[in-house]
């Protein structure tokens, strides 16, 4: 069958989801209210709260929220087939995502432009309040540690994209000073700064000593390094330990400095990359070699595992954090609401599309696939086939593959050294809250919050492992990632259906999707927790029985919660301000 | 032809301003921190900080009064902190 076919459905699945789900549930169940005076006018103060053009804060909430893990997570998802994380993306989308996205933005409009932490508080308590604090921890500290491994993983599978990477660097750092000191317009500088990371990438593509090859430096594949171990560990070791160092300077620094100015070239990367990988699919038009469902994936059940390997694609509790922390204070009329909100969740699912797409088109034969996607373990490395694949479709409008691949690699490395430099310091500002509300003034600076992230980071990245050795604790986090990741997608559910149900709304769209969730990381936590990681299977992985079990009594902690606040919740029709 | 020139041109004008949203933003606030660096060297005086340069910073009172308010609210100071001006 022809991928052609799976994008044309998706789209035509994301357009029904947004002409009709979309519009019924802004106008029966949130009601969007177009007279409604939107915290962006109310508060209006030209920094935070200003008034934006839709197009424009579509655009910005979806850069802001796409990054590499819709890749990722479907890269591995494709074990059991297409079919299974295919309809995952596409169902997730239009009813989860779609909702949950639309739904914070709402909420948080409704409320002040408060952040779903906050509105946590004020409709649930102060407990919902450090739940909500100690998930969101939980969630960036996978997040730094699955995204060095991912950045340390491409560097050593593409040695080529190392030299445009940090060349992007101090581009962005001029481009910063740039704008802060002349006011200038960023596009045409960052646009330079892309063609000479482009430009890079294709000298490194075909000179091979531009390469930093820091396996082949260490005496290459299967040779022993210091402290017996191989050269590609000591590799994951090293470039753990520089992205660290990194990650502790570029997160120390004002966010204008670097983040921001990277974060617009990456834009200019995100929008590029899709526009490349469905033109070439159009043009290549590849076949799917990837089985339908893979009868041999008996290692790993899909049921429940699928949901938590593919999070971002299909809902991220990530996207409430964005919606509810910039965008909702920039939002010029509440009917807005829809168009920003589902349309940023449907922008997430296209990228997710196209990342299932690369994977089960690159491989000759199914069993070469199947060869590859051999085991739950071995599809960790799926990322790596995405790379390829995507190099296959952008081969399709003349770009060598060999090139390609290394541009490929090029953006998802800046998409995740953005996303590590964001989580670390949200990581150093929730270590520093936390400190305030237990009395712990030593860890609240500065200084003192970001050694502890990155140092705890490191730990948890380099810490667990099995045969493959140092640098394979980023496969076996990625689930838990997307646990913690859905269960912050179940809280702001929770909070939107608590509202609704106060409003005397419907609360089913809101509740569905959350049980659902709830369900499936409850599930899939004790499939993983009580039956591979426990002592008493056989595991001696102490940490991720740790981290698992952890996440575990969080989920059944949200369960708990949401019993007895949907139990015990009274009308209020005129609620209009949450207080 | 006008009016294509016109659309391209709106275009690449919507992009940019979709990717400079989050930066107008921080340096927006950046610059509002430099300015209330100032306003505090300004009202210093007045807040009981000696001021050298008070002579001439009273001269800036009329272009900076109308400020005040915001500033000492941003400043974690929910009432006004002079007497002599009674904004709230």
């Amino acid at each position: 069958m022809s991928a052609i076919w799976l994008a044309l459905i998706g789209f035509i699945v994301f357009f029904l989801g947004y002409r009709f789900y979309s519009k019924f549930i802004a106008e029966k169940i949130y009601r969007l209210d177009p007279n409604y005076t939107t915290p962006a006018h109310k508060y209006k103060d030209g920094v935070d709260y200003v008034p934006t053009n839709r197009f424009v804060l579509w655009g910005h909430h979806f850069t802001s929220v796409a990054g590499a893990a819709p890749i990722v997570g479907p890269a591995i998802a494709v074990y059991w087939g297409w079919l299974p994380a295919f309809l995952w993306v596409v169902l997730g989308t239009v009813f989860a995502a779609g909702v949950h996205d639309s739904g914070t933005l709402f909420l948080s409009v409704r409320n002040k432009g408060q952040s779903v932490g906050t509105l946590a508080h004020k409709l649930v308590g102060q407990r919902a309040k450090i739940l909500f604090l100690f998930i969101i921890l939980l969630l960036v500290l996978m997040v730094n540690a699955v995204f060095a491994w991912v950045i340390a993983n491409l560097f050593i599978n593409n040695p080529g994209s190392v030299l445009p990477v940090f060349i992007q660097i101090p581009l962005a750092i001029w481009i910063g000073y740039h704008v802060y000191k002349r006011s200038g317009s960023m596009l045409l500088p960052s646009i330079a700064a892309l063609i000479v990371m482009y430009g890079t990438a294709v000298l490194t593509s075909y000179i091979t000593p531009l390469q930093i090859n820091v396996v082949e430096y260490l005496g290459g594949e299967g040779t022993t390094s210091l402290f017996g171990a191989s050269a590609t560990e000591m590799a994951f070791l090293i470039w753990i330990i520089i992205l660290m160092v990194y990650v502790y300077i570029a997160s120390t620094l004002p966010v204008w400095k670097l983040l921001q100015p990277r974060d617009y070239i990456n834009s200019h990367q995100l929008i590029l990359g899709l526009l490349i990988l469905y033109l070439g699919l159009f043009v290549t038009t590849p076949e799917i070699t990837a089985p339908v469902t893979n009868s041999a994936a008996n290692d790993t059940p899909w049921f429940p595992i699928l949901f938590i390997t593919v999070a971002c694609g299909a809902i991220s509790g990530f996207h409430g954090l964005v919606s509810s922390g910039t965008t909702s204070k920039q939002l010029n009329n509440e009917k807005d609401v829809r168009f920003v909100g589902y349309l940023g969740s449907v922008g997430e699912g296209l990228l997710a599309l196209i990342a299932i797409i690369a994977v089960v088109t690159f491989f000759p034969t199914q069993g070469d696939f199947l060869g590859f996607y051999s085991d739950f373990d071995s599809a960790g490395g799926g990322l790596n086939v995405f790379v390829d694949g995507a190099a296959v479709l952008a081969s399709g409008i003349g770009i060598p593959e060999s090139v390609a691949a290394t541009i490929v690699a090029v953006i998802i490395v800046s998409f995740a050294a953005t996303t590590l430099d964001s989580s670390v310091r949200l990581m150093r500002y929730i270590i520093a809250e936390l400190g305030l509300e237990y009395n712990l003034k030593s860890i609240t600076s500065k200084h003192a919050a970001t050694t502890l992230a990155v140092v705890s980071s490191t730990i948890l990245v380099l810490l667990p492992g099995d045969d493959r050795g140092l640098g394979s604790g980023g496969y076996l986090l990625w689930p838990l990632f997307g646990t913690s990741n859905q269960l912050l997608a179940g809280i702001s559910l929770l909070l939107l259906a608590i509202y609704l149900g106060r409003k005397g709304r419907n609360m089913l769209p809101a509740l569905i999707p959350m049980v659902f969730l709830m369900f499936m990381t409850l599930y899939a936590m004790f499939l993983q927790v009580f039956t591979q990681w426990a002592p008493w299977a056989g595991s001696s992985d102490w940490l991720l029985f740790i981290l698992g079990a952890i996440v575990f009594v969080f989920a059944i902690w949200i369960s708990l919660t949401a019993i007895s606040v949907l139990i015990n919740y009274k009308k209020d029709e005129n609620l209009e301000d949450v207080s | 032809m006008v009016d294509k020139k016109f659309s391209f041109k709106r275009m690449i004008e919507l992009y940019d301003e979709m990717l400079s949203v989050p930066h107008r933003t921080e340096i927006a606030r950046e610059l509002r921190d430099e300015d209330d660096l100032f306003l505090l060297l300004v009202y210093s005086d007045m807040l009981g900080i000696p001021n050298p340069a008070f002579y001439y910073t009273l001269e800036l009172y009329p272009y900076i009064v109308e400020k005040f308010h915001d500033w000492h609210l941003r400043m974690g100071m929910e009432k006004s902190p002079l007497d002599g001006i009674r904004c709230c």
